[in-house]
């Protein structure tokens, strides 16, 4: 039996309305961190609205411990995105080119840090580290990134390369192509844009990681980790500041690789016809 | 290396030194072995191994009684964090289930716009997101003095430091790992099947029910695991939107990891939290029947 035409109606607009008051529940608090990178709190805390202002903006390295912070980060981020792609990519080259026995135990390794709350794995990796006594610091940082960022590459690189067509690999190399040339001119253009989207991925969850990296950072502060430590004695416009400046950096390197797929894609369709 | 890397027309039925076939088959065979060993070491000693190593540490000093203690100490804490979390799942399926559906069936041409807004909020990071909604639920902000002119609070009443904060900002903060999964699965839903089933005299609810419900599925289980699981770790959310009426399991953890002669009690705290999620994410996975996607 079908329901009168009116109800239908109506259930597509309240349909439409609480999908954007959904939308509008996920922006609002983006939104509240730019705007208020605006504001000029009265005390050490930037809770509440006192007026608009460029103080923060015009001098966004006031604070150098919040400066030093966001730079150790992007230090991390570096490192980790740079190890965990590598490591991450030939795992999930290895998933989706070969057959091999132990398959299921790999899939299901991968998945297992993904299923567990990040406070048990820092809490469980600062034991073993605490165990071996290993001082906390930059490194153990990396490793403790490095650790569930491969899940996520491998992850990521096996969904997006799966289908290919790996026999180009074997055209290359009957037509007397080097393997090395071969990876270089067939197999990484190939799995290129999986690649990169694992890559920004990683970086991006770098920066944003708070708990394990907290568990695991000793005396040094990332900028997540820096803000922990402020938020009893101040919380200046400068964290807006630069999440603010994050986001649209964010937000142009996502639109350039939109460009780039749109650009490259056109370009492949180009030679196939 | 330079021999075997020789270019060949024959490479796979005969090579130049004699049919040395075995030479091949043996490189076959340990290529994958070769790509996953770097990152799967990496997985086996900084993951596998602290979890034996968390489990050894929570036995010691005590035994098993370690546990019975660290359950009879928190057991409202135990109980709080899981509420918590079911809670902040169920309204994360209320609010994500109807916006993927949106975005996956009628967002049309700005489906991918739709989507970036949605993983937006990952821009920001954690902490400064969490600390945008103490801005919003600051006393004499925005969402106080809405409900104080709906009658919902009273005067002198705040939002900060109550469950409902800490609930409705872990919600927020892994409602796109909901919606994300959920979208996945309804975009690969072939429509022509919900055409099936009108033609064949389904009503649209009947159909959504036994259509597309059913396929997103496996999408939705994603997305409740993926929301879940952070939700019961977290402590973020309560140490800054909260108060000690709302401590979770992740609160107690944060605050004494640092101390070497209660470490004990926390392996042992953490193993149970890792173990109650996995034997809640079977049952789960049981009761939608989508064993095959665990």
């Amino acid at each position: 039996m079908n329901p009168p035409n009116w109800l239908r109606a109506l259930g597509r607009v309240s349909l439409w309305v609480w999908a954007s008051l959904g939308l509008l529940f996920l922006f609002t608090p983006i939104l509240v961190t730019v705007i208020y990178s605006f504001n000029e709190p009265t005390g050490k805390y930037n809770y509440v609205w006192n007026k608009f202002s460029l103080a923060g903006w015009s001098d966004p390295f006031k604070y150098p411990e919040l400066t030093d912070a966001l730079i150790f980060s992007l230090k991390i981020a570096v490192s980790v995105t740079i190890i965990a792609t590598i490591l991450g990519t030939l795992i999930g080259l290895a998933m989706v080119k070969y057959k091999f026995r132990a398959k299921g135990v790999i899939g299901a390794i991968l998945i297992l840090p993904l299923t567990m709350p990040e406070v048990v794995l820092g809490f469980s990796l600062l034991t073993l580290f605490v165990a071996v006594n290993w001082s906390r610091g930059f490194v153990t940082i990396i490793i403790a990134q490095v650790m569930f960022s491969v899940s996520y590459v491998a992850t990521t690189v096996r969904a997006r390369i799966r289908g290919f067509d790996w026999r180009l690999e074997e055209a290359s190399l009957d037509l007397g192509a080097s393997p090395f040339r071969t990876f270089y001119k067939v197999t990484l253009p190939l799995i290129a844009p999986g690649v990169i989207a694992a890559a920004m991925l990683t970086f991006a969850l770098s920066l944003d990681d708070f708990i394990i990296t907290y568990l695991n950072s000793g005396l040094d502060n990332t900028f997540p980790i820096q803000i922990w430590n402020m938020k009893r004695s101040k919380v200046p416009v400068q964290i807006n500041v630069f999440s603010t400046a994050l986001l649209v950096i964010s937000i142009a390197l996502a639109l350039l690789l939109v460009v780039f797929n749109n650009r490259r894609s056109r370009k492949l369709a180009g030679l196939a016809a | 290396m330079t021999a075997a890397a020789a270019p060949s027309r024959f490479r796979r039925p005969r090579r130049e030194n004699g049919g040395d076939d075995s030479g091949v088959s043996a490189r076959r065979w340990f290529t994958p072995w070769l790509l996953i060993a770097p990152g799967g070491l990496w997985l086996l000693i900084f993951f596998i191994i602290p979890l034996f190593s968390l489990g050894r540490l929570s036995l010691q000093d005590g035994g098993f009684s370690n546990y019975s203690t660290v359950i009879s100490d928190n057991s409202t804490v135990i109980i709080r964090t899981f509420v918590y979390a079911t809670i902040s799942t169920i309204a994360a399926i209320i609010i994500g289930y109807p916006l993927a559906y949106v975005i996956a069936t009628k967002g049309g041409k700005y489906k991918n716009l739709l989507l970036a807004l949605v993983v937006l909020p990952f821009f920001v990071t954690y902490l400064v997101r969490t600390l945008s909604w103490k801005i919003l639920l600051f006393d004499g902000g925005p969402a106080v003095s809405i409900f104080r002119s709906l009658g919902v609070l009273s005067e002198n009443q705040g939002i900060l430091g109550s469950p409902f904060a800490v609930v409705a900002a872990l919600t927020y903060n892994f409602l796109p790992f909901m919606v994300l999964p959920i979208y996945v699965s309804l975009e690969k839903l072939d429509r022509r099947l919900l055409d099936a089933a009108a033609d064949l005299y389904s009503s649209p609810a009947r159909a959504f029910r036994k259509i597309t419900l059913r396929l997103s599925l496996p999408g939705l289980f994603a997305g409740t695991l993926l929301t879940f699981i952070p939700a019961a770790g977290d402590f973020v959310n309560s140490e800054l939107l909260g108060s000690e009426r709302t401590v979770m399991i992740g609160n107690i953890i944060e605050k004494n990891f640092g101390k070497e002669f209660f470490r004990p009690e926390l392996s042992a705290l953490s193993f149970m939290l890792m173990a109650i999620i996995l034997v809640g994410v079977i049952i789960y996975a049981r009761l939608l029947g989508t064993e095959e996607i665990a």
